[in-house]
């Protein structure tokens, strides 16, 4: 397959495919145009005969394409691993399974910290991007493997963006879709909650302009404050109740100064720490502004419903009942319109009190709705049921006719 | 000893009987909005054997979880809140199966049925039934419909409406009663509906709205 010998494994391990190039580039909704992409990315499983068995899994802000196994750069294991894998609901003993990193990540795509055609690293220089561009980059990535349809497009959060944009930019060619815990615009609160993200990361002195990296600096501490300002907004007070409450860490008294006193603190403070280890300051910045740009309906008219119009696509939307990032009504929302415009959906609201991050925490009626779902769907696909195809993921089962 | 089969032929499956009496006003190729679908028997039943393609609208997450798991297309909501973001006319059948009496705004709830849908199909208990007056009558109590348990407050019914009074309600939203039915009854036109309000428990009411 011209696949394997085009993807390019580099130093680190990660595989690639270039998707643009000075004769090809890739547009941008800005109007700026890539001459050099490469989008990082892995898969699991086998791609069927007759290529009708692929699922795109797109990552939200702070992930990658490391969905179902060990990240080799940070060490970090699966970040889905209750969804991804042999046996789970996306099962990858039937279904071809694909993540990329984002357009503008920092996993092995292009993006601010990879170095232009000239040798210099992007930094601030990087062209804006939208959720758009990085479903345009997936897209020209399956184009760069022959693969025409998408069986199933899941994810959660801007990753659920990503499915929602799948499902109108690639249309007629996503038989089924999973937008999780997510919105078709982003709101007024989250954008506030991000730009505070990003205030805090321009104001370490060590941002320099976005050119840290080609004057050997890094500007964690800002990048840990908006981490944490973020990580507040993906769990629900309940559950921050539960787990720290007012409680104290590692002490029996008040301290009074501005040491961590209170487990909460301790918990953000470590959420900060540990991810300025494996993130590109400026990623965030472009991510969190591909989401802030993020507003489907804005691009069809001002009516979401037009967005949807005429799509044969079967969607599935979930929420979770305690996420005030990506609140239910969000959700309905997108349900709202998917009806108006006549669309095959089901609409499914978690009760759970772990808040926005429930979608990548252990939850067994999420994860039984999303089974169910997905094997009704594989029926209607006329794929093989879930034991045929392990029968023949071991090599032991007869080719279908 | 001979077990019934299904209209298909296929072995017998239980099937209830207000089902299978609403199921003979669906026909191939509807699209179905089915309001208060618990947990998709009622779809299921449409989908195989009248070739409807349907819709769920379903308040309980587990009825809402079972339906999809089931691969029926279901959206958890509430009706009495949830049916104005429909488009006008976006169906071809929409169905309250016994939950009229559940609703808290059942005129409401029927209007916008009226609006999105072409036809309504409405199953309802009939508090008209002789069995209901007499025991008003002589005992001085509601009696309870469609439940073995006897105590007025048992069978969920939040609003006790007869035949004649849904007919009423139908009326003054300018809908007509286009076909009636007792459950296990044979189809009628709406010159049965005093005969119905008198003998049947349950009863099936299909609504259009007046042709001009």
């Amino acid at each position: 397959m011209t696949t394997t010998a085009r993807s390019l494994a580099s130093v680190d391990g990660l595989q690639r495919l270039t998707i643009a190039t000075p004769d090809r580039p890739l547009r941008l909704d800005n109007g700026r145009a890539l001459d050099h992409v490469e989008i990082a990315y892995e898969t699991w499983g086998k791609l069927s005969p007759a290529k009708d068995n692929v699922v795109i899994v797109c990552h939200a802000l702070t992930g990658d394409q490391f969905a179902a196994s060990e990240n080799p750069v940070t060490g970090r294991p699966a970040w889905w691993p209750t969804m991804v894998g042999p046996g789970k609901p996306v099962d990858t003993n039937r279904f071809f399974v694909i993540s990329t990193n984002v357009l503008g990540g920092c996993m092995g795509s292009t993006g601010p910290a990879s170095r232009r055609p000239d040798g210099h690293v992007w930094g601030a220089d990087f062209p804006h991007i939208t959720v758009a561009d990085m479903v345009r980059a997936q897209i020209a990535l399956l184009d760069e493997m022959g693969i025409d349809d998408v069986f199933l497009a899941i994810g959660g959060s801007i990753g659920g963006m990503q499915v929602l944009q799948w499902t109108v930019q690639a249309r007629g060619r996503v038989f089924a879709a999973i937008p999780i815990a997510t919105a078709a615009r982003q709101s007024a609160q989250n954008i506030g909650f991000y730009e505070v993200g990003r205030q805090a990361i321009m104001a370490d002195p060590n941002w320099c302009d976005g050119a840290y990296v080609e004057q050997d600096k890094r500007p964690d501490r800002g990048l840990a404050v908006a981490r944490m300002a973020a990580h507040i907004t993906y769990v629900s007070e309940p559950a921050l109740k539960r787990k720290f409450d007012r409680r104290l860490q590692d002490r029996e008294a008040l301290g009074f100064g501005f040491d961590a006193d209170f487990q909460i603190e301790s918990y953000l403070r470590h959420q900060g720490q540990s991810f300025v280890d494996r993130f590109d300051a400026n990623s965030y910045l472009y991510i969190t502004r591909a989401m802030d740009y993020f507003d489907l309906a804005a691009d069809h008219g001002g009516q979401l419903a037009n967005a949807f119009r005429g799509l044969d696509t079967r969607f599935c939307v979930f929420s979770f009942s305690s996420d005030w990032h990506y609140t239910p009504e969000e959700s309905r929302n997108i349900v709202q319109a998917l009806n108006a415009a006549g669309c095959d959906v089901s609409y499914v609201s978690i009760e759970t009190d772990k808040g926005h991050d429930a979608f990548l925490l252990d939850e067994p009626e999420f994860e039984a709705a999303i089974t169910g779902f997905i094997d009704a769907i594989a029926e209607a696909r006329d794929l093989p049921p879930a034991d045929e195809a392990k029968a023949m993921a071991r090599g032991k089962g007869k080719a279908r006719p | 000893m001979t077990f019934p089969t299904g209209p298909s032929g296929g072995a017998f499956r239980a099937r209830r009987a207000d089902h299978v009496a609403i199921s003979q006003f669906v026909n191939e190729g509807d699209l179905v909005l089915d309001v208060g679908c618990g947990d998709g028997q009622l779809m299921q039943l449409l989908q195989s054997e009248r070739g409807a393609r349907t819709r769920g609208l379903e308040v309980e997450q587990a009825g809402v979880n079972r339906c999809v798991a089931r691969g029926l297309s279901v959206v958890q909501g509430d009706a009495d809140n949830d049916l104005p973001v429909y488009p006008d006319r976006a169906f071809d059948v929409a169905i309250l199966s016994k939950t009229i009496q559940e609703l808290a705004r059942p005129k409401f709830v029927m209007g916008e049925l009226a609006r999105i849908a072409r036809r309504v199909i409405v199953s309802f208990r009939n508090y008209g039934h002789w069995k209901v007056r007499t025991a008003l009558l002589t005992t001085g109590r509601v009696p309870s419909l469609g439940s073995s348990n006897p105590d007025w407050w048992s069978d969920g019914a939040r609003r006790a409406c007869s035949a004649r009074d849904l007919a009423d309600l139908a009326a003054d939203l300018g809908l007509d009663i286009t076909a009636a039915c007792a459950v296990g009854g044979q189809p009628a036109d709406a010159s049965a509906l005093k005969r119905l309000n008198w003998s049947a428990e349950e009863i099936v009411f299909v609504l259009e709205r007046h042709s001009q």
